[in-house]
């Protein structure tokens, strides 16, 4: 079978992909084990706008877009639910940082709202008191992202792409994809959207997996209106490359509370640490003391495929044909969309909606080779 | 039971037995709806042993708790239906540490004898259960009219040799290694220890069908252990159903509690007689205990080759379809009480990384697992009664002690047990027809109302967990995980800390 694009990885980046360029009339394969099963399944789904450089928020800021506009068709399963985001400042220094926040999403047409400790308190009542103040960017939603992936797909099914579950890749010769059922794909260009995997069929990549520990609760509806985060979580999220832990805390649309988050750098294993599991639910519980009474009853880990500057990887490669769709850390869910209409631009010429340079693979050439 | 105390369920108050469970009292006082499931039905107690979180209210302001596993106290405030957003939680103290040679977990006939074998030989042990009260569930406490007791004997002997027994405590997790956290009433409670014997039981196995989820349809095991903790059923007509030798059991009992009772065996009769006969020669015993509860089948009838295919009721279970591949016929009834034989709990066993064979612990001849300084006992090594239970906690607490001469002299009497497992695993394995009785709306995940119709186009369970939600309750599978490997042929041996739904206060 011939394709314009094959894409392995149906991951939500694949799958957004894959929804575009089939929705762009090139004819598409997706190929994975499963829809959803990696990061995808692991992640919180919190569609954030976020401004750790630039070219960060620019791609998120119109990733999120992208997500509104589509959000009237997404089924309810998905989850779709604009929550909010609340920034909890826990003293002076980080009130600073809130300002400066503020300023930053202003100037560039981002709602937000500076709160004080009161209106904290008022926001999230169960938040401890006695907090510096807060955060609140109002625009922000939480999806479902393994039923948004499917969608996706079937999206993209719906304009005659095709898809191949319970298979694997076992090498690429040149665009001519060798499957594990023994079949082989040969298609126009092949688009890497494999997360942390990147590396088996595109060696070189510069990727490392960072694992992240998260933790569901039984049913409790009310008990958070909004996504709250920690202003910390930015250290944690962009800090070193020790272990850390940061209070995130996201109600979901069953009523039930989803516990994060963690890093760690260096382990492949996905076991749950109980060390770790320990850390970040005694931070939580330094911002949300009342968490202790609610019921876990469920946790997890995945792995972010984390790239040396937090900026993914979306473009072609020194090999023709090859294009890159990963490195996404924790924003994979945000921005799978923006990160699809690249890839458009890039495969077929269409003009490009944000610059693409930040994001081209090639940037790190210098240091590796792409395969 | 004769004090009568006060229980307060939605506001209204009732006067319940002192001593019975929170489950029994609600039944007493409001009926059988606990809660509505997520999908808006009225649900009630399904397993009657802290496994399917059906029976979740509000106890004094705390949320989701199983109502099976506690006991009323004077003054309680219950409340049924939805979950509020009530946040209230016992201030608990801090993780307590305990230190031990040997830790069994489960004080059902299995655990106690190894706890004594190991006492008995100058171990420190620690015996931990769920339960209120030691006995397991065959051995279960019967608060309705306590009686001479199996278990009463164990219960001297674990006294005399210094057993610390620690009653209402689950274990959640295991934060080091040789250590793990239990969830006790008073707080987190980490046990360290050199040896550990698993014996954690097993559970009904609960197969869909339409109209399961109507309050008043039980575990057949699940009502015994509902009237034992104080649930009367005294002139209500009740069908058991499923398969094994427990219907047996669960019928008698029910009939001495006054209950009008039919037993539907899904298993053919002829398998039934080859079963009997084949006992007659290797275990006289059974054979007698088969025959005793014959006796009373005079006081209720016994139809073998028969299965429900079908509870109906608005509010609750009112009749049953019954069905013997011929024909269809409806049975009026008050409750349902129905199981599928049993499954082991395996979930302590994976999280210790436990080999399993064929849905069993693997054990060698000290019932010592692949995991060095672990054993397991009873159900967790194949489903075999109270005889294998005792031999194999013997051998086990013996081995752990240090002691392979004694547990050598046991290993005769292991294998007669196991020969029984092997004639009951072949009499009542389950028929095909019980593959088709969902039909695409039945439910088959109860937490989260996953029905059966979009699971069908699932491959395997993960993706159906990910995309249903099928499994992602707070039973985390306990009960829909048996349904879809019976069902799909799909397995699930994935399982992560906490291996029950406990509070963050516990887990820190």
């Amino acid at each position: 079978m011939n394709y314009d694009v094959a894409i392995v990885g149906a991951g939500i980046v694949g799958a957004a992909c894959a929804r575009t360029l089939a929705l762009a009339g090139l004819r598409v394969v997706i190929i994975d084990r499963a829809i959803g099963g990696g990061a995808t399944a692991a992640g919180m789904g919190h569609i954030t706008v976020m401004d750790d450089s630039e070219a960060q928020f620019v791609l998120t800021r119109y990733s999120q877009s992208l997500w509104t506009q589509l959000s009237p068709q997404l089924p309810a399963d998905v989850e779709f639910v604009t929550t909010g985001t609340l920034w909890v400042a826990a003293d002076d220094e980080e009130m600073a940082a809130v300002q400066q926040k503020h300023s930053y999403y202003q100037a560039r047409g981002v709602v937000t709202e500076v709160l004080d400790g009161n209106q904290v308190a008022r926001c999230e009542p169960n938040l401890r008191p006695g907090f510096a103040g807060g955060l609140r960017v109002p625009g922000e939603s939480v999806i479902y992202p393994p039923l948004a992936a499917v969608w996706l797909i079937k999206q993209a099914l719906a304009c005659s792409a095709d898809v191949r579950l319970g298979v694997t890749v076992l090498h690429c010769e040149n665009t001519t994809l060798h499957l594990s059922d023994g079949s082989a794909v040969t298609c126009g260009a092949i688009v890497h959207a494999t997360g942390v995997g990147a590396d088996a069929l595109a060696p070189g990549v510069p990727i490392r997996p960072r694992k992240g520990h998260l933790v569901i609760t039984d049913r409790y509806p009310g008990f958070a209106r909004q996504q709250i985060v920690e202003l910390g979580y930015l250290k944690s999220a962009h800090g070193s490359d020790r272990d850390s832990v940061a209070f995130n805390l996201q109600p979901r649309k069953t009523g039930q509370m989803l516990l994060g988050s963690s890093r760690q750098y260096d382990t492949t294993d996905p076991s749950i640490e109980p060390v770790m599991l320990r850390r970040m639910i005694n931070r939580a519980l330094e911002y949300m003391p009342s968490l202790r009474g609610l019921s876990a009853i469920r946790t997890w880990t995945g792995f972010r495929a984390a790239t040396p500057d937090s900026l993914p990887l979306i473009g072609p490669t020194a090999k023709p044909g090859h294009f890159l769709a990963t490195g996404h850390e924790g924003l994979g869910i945000t921005t799978a969309l923006g990160t699809a209409d690249l890839i458009v631009s890039h495969l077929t010429g269409r003009p490009f909606a944000i610059a693409p340079e930040p994001y081209l693979p090639t940037r790190f050439a210098r240091s590796a080779s792409h395969g | 039971m004769a004090d009568r105390i006060s229980l307060t369920v939605d506001g209204q108050s009732y006067d319940v037995p002192d001593g019975c469970s929170v489950a029994a009292g609600v039944m007493q006082s409001t009926g059988l709806t606990f809660r509505q499931s997520v999908g808006g039905e009225a649900r009630g107690p399904l397993c009657g042993m802290g496994v399917c979180f059906e029976c979740r209210v509000t106890i004094d302001g705390e949320a989701h708790q199983r109502s099976c596993l506690l006991s009323c106290r004077d003054g309680m405030q219950v409340e049924t239906g939805q979950q509020t957003a009530s946040f209230a939680y016992a201030s608990g103290s801090e993780r307590r540490n305990v230190e031990c040679d040997v830790l069994v977990v489960g004080a059902g006939p299995g655990g106690v004898s190894a706890a004594v074998s190991a006492a008995e030989q100058g171990r420190r042990v620690v015996l931990l259960d769920e339960n209120a009260h030691i006995g397991g569930q065959i051995w279960r406490y019967d608060a309705s009219a306590p009686t001479a007791n199996p278990v009463d004997a164990w219960r001297t002997r674990l006294v005399d040799a210094n057993v610390t027994i620690t009653a209402r405590a689950a274990i959640v997790a295991q934060p080091a290694t040789n250590e793990l956290l239990a969830d006790v009433a008073s707080g987190p409670v980490a046990i360290r220890y050199t040896k550990l014997i698993l014996a954690c039981g097993a559970r009904e196995r609960f197969l869909p069908f339409p109209g399961w989820t109507l309050p008043g349809v039980f575990g057949a095991g699940g009502l015994q252990a509902l009237v034992k903790s104080g649930y009367d059923i005294a002139n209500k007509k009740i069908v058991v159903a499923g398969t094994g030798p427990l219907l047996l059991a669960v019928g008698a009992y029910l009939c001495k509690r006054g209950a009008d009772v039919t037993v539907l065996e899904q298993t053919p009769r002829e398998k039934l007689l080859r079963f009997a006969a084949s006992l007659a020669w290797r275990q006289p015993s059974k054979l007698w205990e088969a025959f005793w509860l014959q006796w009373h089948i005079g006081l209720f009838s016994y139809h073998p080759g028969c299965w429900v295919v079908r509870a109906e009721g608005a509010h609750q279970v009112h009749a049953v379809m019954v069905s013997d591949g011929q024909s269809t016929w409806s049975l009026a009834c008050d409750a349902l009480a129905c199981g599928y034989g049993l499954v082991p709990n395996l979930e302590l066993a994976r999280l210790l990384g436990c080999a399993i064979d064929a849905g069993y612990v693997r054990v060698d001849a000290t019932q010592q697992t692949s995991v060095p300084g672990v054993y397991a006992v009873g159900e967790l090594t194949g489903i075999g009664g109270v005889d294998k239970a005792l031999v194999e906690g013997q051998i086990a607490g013996w081995t752990a002690a240090g002691r392979h001469d004694l547990a050598a002299d046991l290993t005769l009497a292991r294998d007669t047990a196991e020969n029984f497992v092997a004639a009951l695993d072949e009499t009542f394995s389950l028929r095909d027809e019980l593959r088709l009785l969902p039909d695409k709306d039945t439910i088959v995940c109860r937490c989260e109302d996953v029905a059966y119709g979009p699971l069908q186009s699932h491959r395997d369970g993960r993706e159906a967990k990910l995309q249903t939600r099928c499994g992602m309750g707070p039973c985390q599978g306990r009960i829909c995980g048996p349904a879809v490997e019976f069902l799909f042929g799909w397995h699930n041996d994935s399982v992560r800390p906490p291996i029950l739904p406990t509070t963050f206060a516990k887990l820190i």
